[in-house]
């Protein structure tokens, strides 16, 4: 324990303390009065720092004896993270005021969250994992309950909760055997004692470790909450949980495999293999169902996570930077959804059926064409930027030699772009319905827009990303 | 220049084509009439200055895969300058004609645009024509072979609204793929045994493809005579010879234009360019030559047959076109590609000037097209009249007998029918009974067109023969100088096509027999013949064949791709030919007038003859009538057949089994995971921790069992 | 057998039957005096291993005041865990099922148990030697010093738990009246209250 290790630890602390502080400051003025004022200053503080870190990061720096690890992927998963989290805040803003829901812990508690997510992606250490684990679900298990007067809420709330605490318990007992047999709880250490061959005591410790990790991206089988939870919290909270999370959950499931287990790639290869496709299947298969757009966008959000997966089953450091390139379009493409599910409201009541969209492109031609351009991308049709991380993930795996997990993203893709476009078919060919409110709100407007030309001119060479995504991977997989 | 000309007409359909909104129909269409008419300019300047020596003008690297590499190039050559000035030609004199033809089609509705997208087609056909005349390489040649199928296509099925017009274009691409089919085998096969597709490289190996075999389908076959085959079979289709001869006469429910331009003067003789080019290959297979003389023999007597009843105006000229075109091929194959390029170059003139004038007969006689609705038209149109009776003229061979005066038609024909008795074989005796009888009933068909159409009496709706008028200048004009043509092209060329010896290598720029003892001495031409030699041939052999070469001065010397057509050292048929007893020479002429007399009996001495012998010979009248029943086997043979199998693939097949399967997997299996999907999620804590649990054990069990990667 | 391997056996048998007890008892009074066994019998356990300060913990924290607030919610809840159970017993085949088959497989798991070489040794390196350390100083060097990254983040934790217990429940309504304790601790009766002299037969 030294300086330096706080330093290495600065962004972290100075969220904390910002969150900390912010709350007396709150609890002691005006309490959710200042609520929108808070949302935006956290939302700028996150934002400052994804800049500092994406600035000044440099090298790989190992802190409180390699328990927390600074390098080229967490930093890459930390700007994604932050600014995820930055974006939503800003977007919901309004939404949640207009609801009432706007309380001054809303924010603070997101920025705990992203403490814990930080903590997650930078994990070197089993219980450091598990505590910014915990310390991101807490904070998550909270918004999701956070409208109290609705049952779904609430419900959703509890669900994720008590399905939580299962996969923590899992995850805790995975790491109970690892630490049976490797005697330590360091990923160094971990990585030295299952170097090759590993007893099945130490597998069966990997595998109820994923399974932990599993529920976090919501893989299937491991995905059950995530369509009731995204149904039920309040839109913004949807919204933040289909980003930032999803983001550090998937790099603490690639840290976790490379940096304690990357002797064994072959055996959790194709654990995670297993997953990627049942992910993408029923993400696939059980959106078509779905009429409610955030349902929809949960399955939708499993299903990617199949694809992201499939870059990690590669197994390779090409394929931990096609998951990484696949993850931060994955979440710019969310951030621009969930901006326009945010604005759908007729009557100033917010609307999720996606009957609602019917010749949406009469109406509000520009914005249809945005939303338009966001569900090709989800899609993955070729002109569109998701297309490409799309690519990424199926080269990684045709790379590692794993063809038929490749072929089965592609069925599924096929499969999934149904909704995708039914979506479209409802906004330029749906039968007339009443029509949703013209209103958006600026921010709204500007990140959905943003979001879909991203889509477009991200085509030219993926707006730079692949240079830090490649030394992320680099970092991570030596 | 040469490139100037190759996209002029290119440029021209762009303009044309996508720019009409912008600068107007008129403008449009007028902008691609002088482009073409500037293509024609410069063509005759590269014809009259052109010295003979085979040039490459690169363009542009065009494919490279592999050993295969390739430049657009344009070769430059005496027959591709001989093709341009025929394709520019009747291209720009046809663009003309069509401001008057197409100015009001009662097949579109008023105020619809027609017109640009009209010409943009005839200026686009001119470029692939033009791409297909200057190739240098067979890749590019298949572009233009193809180019010019889907101008074709597009402009037979230009009155879209006319159901039989549709069917005609999609039967000519159809008939056509055939042929396509035989030239793209003959491509791969040629690319497969010389590594190259380039023309030269080709044709110097020629002689070592002669002593080739190679292995096709269930046999094995002299590479040379399987390779010249299966161009010929592409030929065959592009220029309509018997069994593949089906399309063309339906070719004619295009405008009448397009006839002229693309199923007489064009297109339809770009089988013949391509045997003439391909002679260094063809030279060394002298069987497929030999298939070559019997087809073109049979085609020209049959179309000649069947054009003798036929009453539609245009398809009279169109079996005449079909019978012109076997001549041809008889020409190119006992060995004389000159006069088979002869007669090319004055069939261009006269046949587009006969269906130019049947056109505007037709526009005249208001889209009127059957001949028994004709009759006296001589003074109502007097002009086409005279335009006509020169094509005829043409046509049919007049000139005087023994001398080389007379029209283009019987300085081409007679050298022909001549070439075909000089190859002293069989096959080409067997062609020359059959070409005489032939010009026979050429004469006999033509001039009952003329009867009909512009003597006798009225016949049919009195009020169309009242209000019968002269065209506009742009459709005579045309008519004017192709008649120029007709009666000039074969006197002043006659020579340099089908003269002596000398004179004709010089104009296609062989080498005279001077300067081929000069290159057998320093022994360079031996082996350069050898490039290219397959692996199958040991090299002993080689090495003889080049020791045989050399011991003889003008063979080696005689090396294939020097010049624009090559003839075999052993090829004397054209100096036979010019040796030719009186009887020979004078056979045509008067098969001619035999067939000029009965067609004056006939039609104006005594009018009720045909009738009657058409209800005494009934079985054949039918026959002729009928094209030889040709389209009713095809029909039965192929076309119903496919159809059925058509049909059953697409109703089983497609659609009860991949359209059932896809079906099923989208509306059956999808959806019922869906739905169980959507009963998983029930809502309940436990069910989700279950499918958790069960998700553990499975995982779990699977490593237990598989013990990892182990 | 020596005494303390004989008192490890009797807690740890314990431990484990207080454990299963706590999780079958139908009454949920029962299951957490069950429960208390259980922290009991624990404590006894961390003593044998010389963790006295962390038995301590157990004993005051845990048995005195979780357990001793479990059983008043327990008591005041009222929950039918019966009829909770008996919704669950119908998956009971399946359960049942699935406990067996990952029962033999952990079973499969302790029969080929293997360490890693250096295990026993990285276990040891990171605690001070009992015999020379209080343990209260190997637990403040621990826990202040080398985990205090770790520490920190639990702290963070309960921190949010404790915001999230808050934002769940307190609401503050306008509508109902309160108690303000203060303000009746402070009522004056001189304010409160005035004694008025009424005439006889006027009135006010």
């Amino acid at each position: 324990m030294t300086n330096a290790d706080f330093q290495i630890l600065l962004p972290e602390i100075v969220l904390a303390v910002f969150a900390m502080a912010a709350l007396l400051f709150a609890v002691y003025t005006g309490k959710d009065k200042t609520a929108p004022m808070l949302t935006w200053i956290t939302a700028a503080i996150l934002a400052a720092l994804a800049v500092w870190i994406g600035w000044n990061g440099e090298g790989t720096n190992a802190a409180f004896g390699g328990m927390f690890v600074d390098d080229a992927f967490s930093r890459f998963a930390k700007v994604v993270i932050l600014i995820a989290a930055a974006a939503v805040l800003v977007m919901g803003e309004g939404y949640m005021a207009k609801r009432n829901l706007l309380r001054f812990e809303y924010p603070l508690l997101i920025a705990l969250a992203a403490v814990g997510m930080m903590v997650m992606v930078s994990a070197g250490d089993l219980i450091a994992l598990y505590m910014g684990l915990e310390l991101q679900s807490l904070s998550l298990y909270v918004v999701a309950a956070l409208r109290r007067d609705s049952v779904k809420s609430t419900e959703a709330g509890l669900k994720y909760f008590v399905l939580g605490a299962l996969s923590s318990g899992l995850l805790l007992y995975g790491a109970s055997l690892t630490y049976g047999f490797a005697g330590t709880t360091m990923f160094t250490g971990i990585v030295e004692a299952a170097a090759h061959d590993i007893p099945l005591g130490l597998l069966f410790g990997l595998v109820f470790i994923l399974m932990g990790l599993a529920f976090k991206v919501s893989a299937v089988p491991f995905h059950m909450w995530t369509p009731d939870v995204y149904e039920g919290s309040p839109t913004p909270v949807t919204a933040f949980f289909a980003t930032a999370p999803k983001m550090a959950a998937m790099g603490l499931f690639a840290r976790v495999v490379h940096d304690a287990f990357g002797g064994v790639t072959a055996d959790w290869g194709q654990i995670v293999a297993l997953l990627s496709v049942a992910s993408m299947f029923l993400g696939a298969v059980a959106a078509i169902g779905q009429r409610d757009i955030k349902r929809l966008m949960a399955y939708s959000s499993i299903a990617h996570m199949g694809f992201a997966l499939m870059g990690l089953a590669s197994g390779t450091e090409f394929g931990v930077q096609a998951m990484l390139i696949y993850m931060a379009i994955y979440v710019t493409m969310n951030v621009g959804t969930f901006a326009f599910i945010l604005s759908m409201q007729r009557d100033g009541q917010a609307v999720t059926d996606i009957g609602a969209l019917n010749q949406y492109s009469k109406t509000e031609p520009l914005k249809a064409l945005a939303v338009l351009v966001l569900m090709f991308s989800l899609a993955g049709v070729p002109p569109m930027v998701g297309f490409f991380g799309k690519f990424y993930v199926l080269q990684a795996a045709v790379q590692a030699d794993m063809a038929w997990l490749a072929v089965a993203g592609v069925i599924a893709s096929v499969i999934g772009a149904f909704y995708y476009l039914r979506i479209v078919y409802f906004m330029y060919f749906g039968e007339e319905t009443d029509p949703l409110d013209h209103a958006m709100a600026p921010a709204q407007w500007v990140f959905l827009m943003a979001s879909a030309a991203i889509m477009v001119l991200g085509v030219v060479n993926l707006l730079g990303i692949e240079g830090p995504a490649t030394a992320a991977a680099a970092a991570l997989v030596n | 220049m040469e490139i100037t000309i190759l996209f002029a007409p290119l440029v021209g359909a762009i303009i044309c084509g996508f720019g009409w909104k912008l600068i107007g129909e008129d403008a449009a269409t007028w902008v691609s009439t002088g482009l073409l008419f500037l293509a024609m300019l410069l063509a005759w300047v590269v014809f009259l200055g052109f010295d003979g020596e085979t040039r490459q003008i690169p363009i542009m690297r065009f494919v490279e895969s592999g050993s295969l590499s390739t430049e657009w190039a344009i070769r430059l050559d005496r027959l591709t300058a001989i093709m341009l000035i025929v394709v520019t030609t009747v291209s720009a004199l046809v663009h003309l004609y069509s401001q008057g033809y197409m100015a009001n089609d009662s097949q579109f509705r008023t105020g619809e645009s027609y017109r640009p997208r009209f010409f943009a087609y005839l200026s686009f056909f001119t470029f692939a024509m033009l791409a297909l005349v200057t190739s240098d390489n067979l890749v590019q040649m298949f572009f233009g072979w193809e180019g010019v199928g889907v101008a074709s296509y597009l402009l037979i099925g230009f009155y879209y609204r006319k159901p039989t017009a549709n069917a005609a274009a999609i039967k000519a691409f159809v008939v056509n793929r055939i042929g396509d089919f035989g030239f793209a085998l003959a491509i791969f096969g040629l690319f497969y045994l010389t590594d190259s597709i380039s023309l030269d490289v080709v044709f110097e190996a020629a002689p070592v493809l002669a002593e080739t075999q190679i292995s096709f389908l269930w046999a094995d076959w002299n590479a040379a005579n399987l390779l010249a085959f299966l161009l010929f079979v592409g030929a065959m289709g592009k220029s309509a010879q018997l069994f593949l001869h089906t399309w063309l006469p339906d070719a004619m429910e295009g405008p009448t234009p397009v006839s002229a331009l693309i199923h007489a003067a064009t297109m339809v003789t770009a089988g013949v360019f391509l045997v003439c080019r391909m002679s260094p290959l063809f030279e060394f297979a002298a069987d497929a030559k030999t298939i070559v003389v019997y087809i073109g023999a049979m085609t020209a007597f049959f179309a000649a047959t069947v054009g003798l009843v036929q009453n539609d105006i245009k398809r009279v000229i169109a079996y005449s076109t079909c019978s012109q075109l076997g001549y041809m091929f008889v020409a190119a194959g006992v060995g004389v590609y000159s006069a088979a390029m002869f007669h090319l170059f004055t069939h261009a003139f006269f046949k587009a000037m006969l269906f130019l004038g049947a056109g505007s007969v037709i526009h005249a006689m208001h889209h009127e097209q059957d001949m028994r609705n004709y009759g006296a038209l001589r003074k109502k149109i007097p002009l086409t009249f005279w335009a006509m009776m020169i094509g005829t003229l043409a046509i049919t061979g007049v000139g005087i007998p023994l001398t080389t005066i007379g029209f283009a038609g019987f300085l081409s024909k007679d050298a022909i029918i001549e070439s075909a008795w000089g190859a002293h074989t069989s096959a080409g005796d067997f062609a020359f009974w059959l070409l005489v009888i032939a010009a026979m009933f050429t004469s006999f068909y033509s001039w009952r067109l003329i009867f009909m159409t512009f003597f006798g009496e009225r016949r049919g709706d009195k009020h169309t023969h009242e209000h019968a008028h002269e065209s506009p200048w742009t459709m005579t004009v045309p008519l004017g100088v192709l008649a120029v043509g007709s009666v000039l092209a074969g006197m002043v060329w006659l020579s340099p096509f089908f003269g002596d010896h000398d004179r004709v290598n010089k104009f296609y720029g062989v080498p005279t027999h001077g300067e081929v003892r000069h290159a057998a001495t320093t022994g360079g031409q031996g082996d350069t013949v050898m490039i290219g030699a397959s692996d199958s041939h040991d090299d002993e052999g080689d090495n003889a064949a080049a020791g045989d070469h050399e011991g003889d001065p003008a063979v080696a010397g005689w090396t294939p791709g020097q010049g624009a057509v090559f003839t075999h050292p052993d090829n004397h048929v054209m100096d036979n030919a010019h040796q030719a007893p009186k009887w020979v020479k004078l056979s045509p002429f008067i098969a001619m007038a035999i067939g000029f007399v009965t067609a004056w009996v006939f039609y104006i001495g005594l009018p009720g003859i045909p009738g009657k012998l058409a209800a005494i010979l009934r079985p054949l009248y039918l026959f002729l009538l009928n094209k030889w029943y040709f389209d009713e086997l095809y029909d039965a043979i192929f076309v119903r057949p496919a159809k059925w199998l058509g049909r059953f693939l697409w109703k089983r097949g497609d659609g009860n089994i991949i359209d059932g399967f896809l079906n099923g997997v989208a509306l059956g299996v999808v959806p019922f995971f869906t739905r169980a999907a959507g009963r998983l999620q029930s809502g309940y804590i436990f069910t989700y921790a279950l499918a958790m649990v069960v998700g553990v054990v499975i995982l779990v069990t699977w490593v237990t069992l598989a013990g990892g990667s182990h | 057998m020596g005494f303390a391997d004989f008192t490890f056996y009797v807690f740890a048998v314990v431990v484990l039957t207080a454990g299963l007890f706590t999780v079958v008892s139908r009454n949920p009074v029962h299951s957490v005096l069950w429960l208390i066994l259980a922290f009991l019998s624990a404590a006894g356990l961390f003593v044998l291993l010389g963790a006295e300060f962390v038995a301590m913990l157990l004993m005051i924290v845990y048995v005195g005041a979780v357990a001793v607030l479990f059983l008043f919610v327990v008591m005041m809840l009222d929950v039918d865990f019966a009829e909770m159970k008996a919704e669950m017993a119908k998956y009971l085949p399946l359960a049942l099922l699935i406990g067996v088959v990952l029962l033999m497989e952990l079973g499969l798991v302790f029969g080929n148990w293997t360490f890693a070489d250096q295990a026993q040794g990285l276990r040891a390196a990171v605690t001070p030697a009992i015999a020379e350390t209080h343990n209260t100083a190997a637990l403040g060097q621990l826990l202040y010093d080398d985990y205090i990254l770790l520490f920190q983040l639990a702290g963070l934790i309960l921190l949010v738990a404790m915001i999230g217990a808050i934002v769940l429940t307190v609401r503050h309504r306008t509508d109902i009246k309160r108690q303000d304790i203060l303000a009746q601790m402070y009522r004056d009766p001189a304010k409160a209250m005035e004694v008025k002299d009424v005439k006889p037969g006027q009135g006010l």
